[in-house]
């Protein structure tokens, strides 16, 4: 039996709730802000917060298509690019603090900063990769970048989400234990997509030949080689 | 015309912050001596902290006129990773320490090794105020008024021997009520050439803002170097040692491609994670140019001539 799928009025609610949702801490950090509610240094609260969320709003991204193998609601991949885009949205503020609160435009500390301090550098990096996947996110970008094309760019997901990791892991001075609960669910999203291949792969295996002349059903993606 | 209004509260109506704070103290003595009648009576003790401030303090030398960080801001943004490791962990566990009774146990290369209770330690010497800059290796800094008097009292006290060279400072660790998990080695673990802790900027410090040091800010006693990088003004401290070598401190321990025993405030010297050639000065909007040992630079630079500092950070 099939789970239910909402009906598009119920998406719609759906998306917008979850919205709504993703939008709640945002709306949380500028009230404290403007509350002057963030304690004795504030710029670094929000740099702390900023780059969390970015992290938590890109695991949860990731989360998406495992969850759908296992639940077989498979509607949940409507909502997937939203919460890619809230990643996204999430280390723009990370990066902007950082440039203009933190720093002040000062373009020699913050070019020093990206070359000298790996962790600095990773979480560049992680943020620079980001811009082809936000700017790929609409549907006409995927329709002219081609499925496949599209999905192997988006792919690279999976890197952001581990440099961010490697940034938070290397900017910590003595505690890991935060980054590393971090780096254990980020094993746990890629660890669950390499099981499933897996098991698409001995499914593959174990299936019998097509009969020649037989198109095949549906689009097969093959992961064992001819 | 200015017209000058008196407070609402006169300030003799304002019950002592000792009082408030040891009104449960009061009341649970109040309980027991009640339940054990009159025959305890001679026996209870005097509520301990409403005699026990802070010794009336003069102007030390030294003070800088920069405007004081805040209070609030002083006591709620700590690094005490015994307490937590969060910037607020520390106010919000630190009420567990104990800092009465507290000795200063004074021992290694000195004539006259001894242990100091904190009520002695409190009058060794002339109180004085201090209007210091503390500068975090974190690139954050404040302005704070400490209470003390320079280190180097203590040591005369002890005689240290012509062999010490350094001087080790241990903090307090209890298990009981402090963070398990070894994020650093515990007991922290300090410490300063011997020239260092005699120089007269380096204070034993008991209190700030006019009142006994709050715990989170290493009560009943800590150091306070004010031109080197926080990590090296070891707080709540139990051993003082006098010692030949240098001692092994904690975050050199932790990451000795990071820390130096040194760890002077240098714009120069960068570390590996955080840009030193500005500061954060807590409460102000835009960063500020580091100054070179922390602006202490006439009082303490012949320390290290023929020294680099490149090299010894």
């Amino acid at each position: 039996m099939n789970p239910p799928t909402p009906s598009p009025v119920q998406l719609a609610a759906i998306k917008t709730a979850v919205f709504l949702l993703c939008l709640l801490p945002a709306v949380l950090l500028a009230r404290g802000w403007f509350a002057n509610a963030l304690g004795a240094n504030p710029v670094e609260a929000v740099q702390h917060a900023t780059g969390s969320w970015a992290l938590n709003m890109l695991l949860i991204s990731l989360a998406v298509t495992p969850l759908r193998r296992l639940t077989g609601l498979h509607w949940l991949i409507r909502l997937r690019r939203m919460l890619g885009l809230f990643a996204f949205a999430w280390a723009c503020a990370h990066l902007l603090n950082w440039i203009w609160l933190d720093l002040w435009f000062d373009w020699r500390a913050i070019g020093a900063d990206i070359l000298d301090r790996p962790y600095v550098s990773v979480g560049f990096a992680a943020f620079v990769l980001m811009l082809p996947l936000a700017a790929t996110s609409t549907q006409s970008a995927m329709r002219r970048l081609g499925g496949r094309r599209w999905q192997a760019l988006h792919r690279s997901a999976y890197v952001v989400a581990i440099l961010g990791v490697a940034h938070f892991w290397w900017l910590v001075k003595a505690d890991v234990l935060e980054p590393l609960l971090y780096a254990l669910a980020l094993a746990a999203l890629l660890g669950a997509r390499m099981w499933q291949r897996e098991l698409e792969r001995r499914r593959q295996l174990a299936a019998p030949p097509p009969l020649p002349g037989t198109p095949p059903k549906g689009r097969v993606i093959r992961i064992v080689p001819k | 015309m200015l017209i000058r209004r008196p407070a609402d509260i006169a300030p003799s109506e304002i019950t002592a912050r000792e009082l408030f704070e040891g009104r449960r103290e009061f009341i649970r003595r109040a309980g027991l001596g009640l339940a054990a009648g009159a025959a305890l009576w001679h026996g209870l003790p005097a509520p301990a902290r409403a005699a026990d401030a802070l010794p009336r303090t003069v102007p030390g030398p030294f003070s800088i006129g920069e405007p004081l960080t805040k209070l609030e801001s002083a006591i709620s943004y700590n690094n005490f990773y015994e307490f937590g490791v969060t910037k607020s962990g520390p106010e919000r566990n630190a009420h567990r320490m104990q800092v009465r009774p507290w000795t200063l146990r004074v021992e290694g290369l000195v004539c006259k090794p001894r242990e100091f209770g904190i009520e002695e330690l409190l009058k060794l010497a002339p109180m004085e105020e201090r209007i210091y800059r503390l500068r975090c290796v974190e690139a954050w800094s404040m302005v704070i008024p400490w209470a003390g008097y320079p280190l180097a009292a203590l040591l005369k006290a002890v005689e240290p021997l012509g062999s010490a060279k350094y001087v080790e400072f241990v903090t307090h660790y209890d298990p009981a009520i402090m963070n398990t998990r070894q994020v650093i080695e515990w007991p922290y673990h300090e410490g300063l050439r011997l020239d260092e802790a005699l120089h007269p900027l380096t204070l034993l410090t008991f209190g700030m803002y006019g009142e006994l040091l709050p715990n989170q800010n290493g009560a009943p006693v800590r150091i306070v170097v004010p031109w080197k990088y926080g990590f090296k003004s070891a707080k709540s401290i139990v051993t003082l040692r006098l010692l030949e070598e240098q001692p092994a401190t904690a975050w050199i321990k932790q990451a000795p491609q990071e820390y130096g025993f040194y760890a002077n405030v240098n714009p120069e010297v960068s570390h590996p994670r955080w840009n030193q050639a500005t500061e954060r000065r807590i409460g102000e909007q835009r960063r500020r140019p580091t100054l070179m040992f922390n602006g202490y630079a006439e009082q303490v630079a012949q320390l290290y001539q023929g020294m680099d500092l490149h090299k010894h950070y």
